[in-house]
């Protein structure tokens, strides 16, 4: 459900965004999606399918994710280290005083369109 | 658009766009901000997961404070008018249902809407967002302030299971804690994941069924409202 509002924000902006570059037909839309961005991007492809194909110039668009690894850092130690496989504590010095470099990205990266 | 160039391939042509999904919404919820600060409104997002007593803790604090402030309460589920409707008979003041058309949370676009000139009637706007802990956190409504309801059956680990949600709470009110001997619900760890996550957060205990602790609820959101409109008035002075 979740996922489908989402959605919903991606068509908004790429039909914008199309009609902005006088474009009729996307045919691949990509993403940047965060590893802790809470989006799951199994469910994100299956409500695209479902919703895009509603709209003429989405019809058989192809939603391609490019995912980005979640790397936090930690202000004890000055070290970056991977969030989702330490999560708040930081694996070298054990602080909790970190926070999160990248990882949250919910981003259309490009559109691609046929010539 | 800005950030928007073309490059040439063979047979297809890619339109750089990098823009976030949000980037939109928290223009509109920027602007809502400006125009109710303008206004002198405060409008606040009250979140929760379903079953947690929002709708009982906002009648009680509501009663405790219609007297004093113009109150109008704004229910958004995905379906359905129960809320709205006892909010109205249990307080009498003005209440009105949004149906989010299945969409899990309210964005800024749909908290425009909803209002529609409601915000020149009342000092306090209560948006009781949908019964969810994930997706209302993502999306800015405008609110100047965010709220949320944990009840102790819910479970004092909630702040580590669902980051977001307590990181864009200004206030965390727990509710029925008349329940706590019956469950293995710690006040304290609570307080302590809370402050991990944001440690700025109000943390209010409450019973909405007893009415305990109801009181400094209230008086948080009394005191919230008129800090705004003292802020509004100065900068209305201003210019």
């Amino acid at each position: 459900m979740h996922e489908l509002g989402i959605v919903f924000y991606i068509i908004r902006d790429v039909k914008k965004a199309a009609e902005e570059n006088g474009v009729k037909k996307v045919s691949t839309v990509v993403m940047n999606i965060g590893e802790v961005s809470t989006i799951i991007p199994d469910y994100l492809t299956d409500c695209w399918r479902w919703a895009a194909d509603k709209e003429e110039m989405l019809r058989g668009c192809e939603l391609k994710i490019e995912p980005i690894p979640a790397v936090t850092h930690c202000d004890g130690c000055g070290k970056d280290y991977p969030t989702v496989a330490h999560g708040k504590n930081c694996p070298h010095c054990g602080s909790e005083q970190t926070w999160l470099l990248r990882g949250n990205e919910v981003e259309i990266k490009e559109i691609i369109v046929p010539e | 658009m800005k950030n928007t160039y073309l490059r040439n391939m063979d047979s297809v042509k890619i339109i750089e766009i990098k823009k976030s999904v949000f980037e939109d919404n928290d223009r509109a919820a920027d602007q809502l901000r400006t125009e109710l600060k303008r206004k002198g409104v405060y409008l606040l997002n009250l979140m929760s997961a379903p079953g947690s007593g929002k709708t009982t803790t906002l009648i009680q604090t509501i009663n405790r404070l219609k007297d004093k402030i113009r109150i109008a309460v704004m229910e958004a589920d995905i379906d359905s008018d129960v809320d709205a409707v006892k909010i109205k008979d249990a307080t009498g003041v003005e209440s009105i249902q949004l149906h989010t058309g299945g969409m899990c949370h309210l964005d800024a676009e749909m908290t425009q809407q909803g209002l529609n000139g409601l915000e020149d009637r009342f000092d306090l706007i209560i948006l009781e967002n949908v019964g969810n802990l994930v997706c209302p956190a993502e999306f800015d409504t405008g609110a100047v302030k965010n709220a949320m309801i944990l009840s102790v059956p819910e479970g004092h680990d909630k702040p580590l299971k669902y980051p977001l949600m307590f990181t864009v709470c200004d206030t965390v009110v727990i509710n029925k804690i008349d329940v706590m001997p019956y469950f293995d619900f710690d006040l304290e760890k609570c307080k302590e994941y809370i402050h991990m996550r944001n440690p700025e957060a109000t943390v209010i205990p409450i019973c909405a069924k007893t009415g305990e602790g109801v009181d400094a609820f209230a008086q948080w959101l009394f005191d919230e409202v008129r800090q705004w409109q003292n802020k509004s008035s100065i900068e209305t002075n201003k210019s």
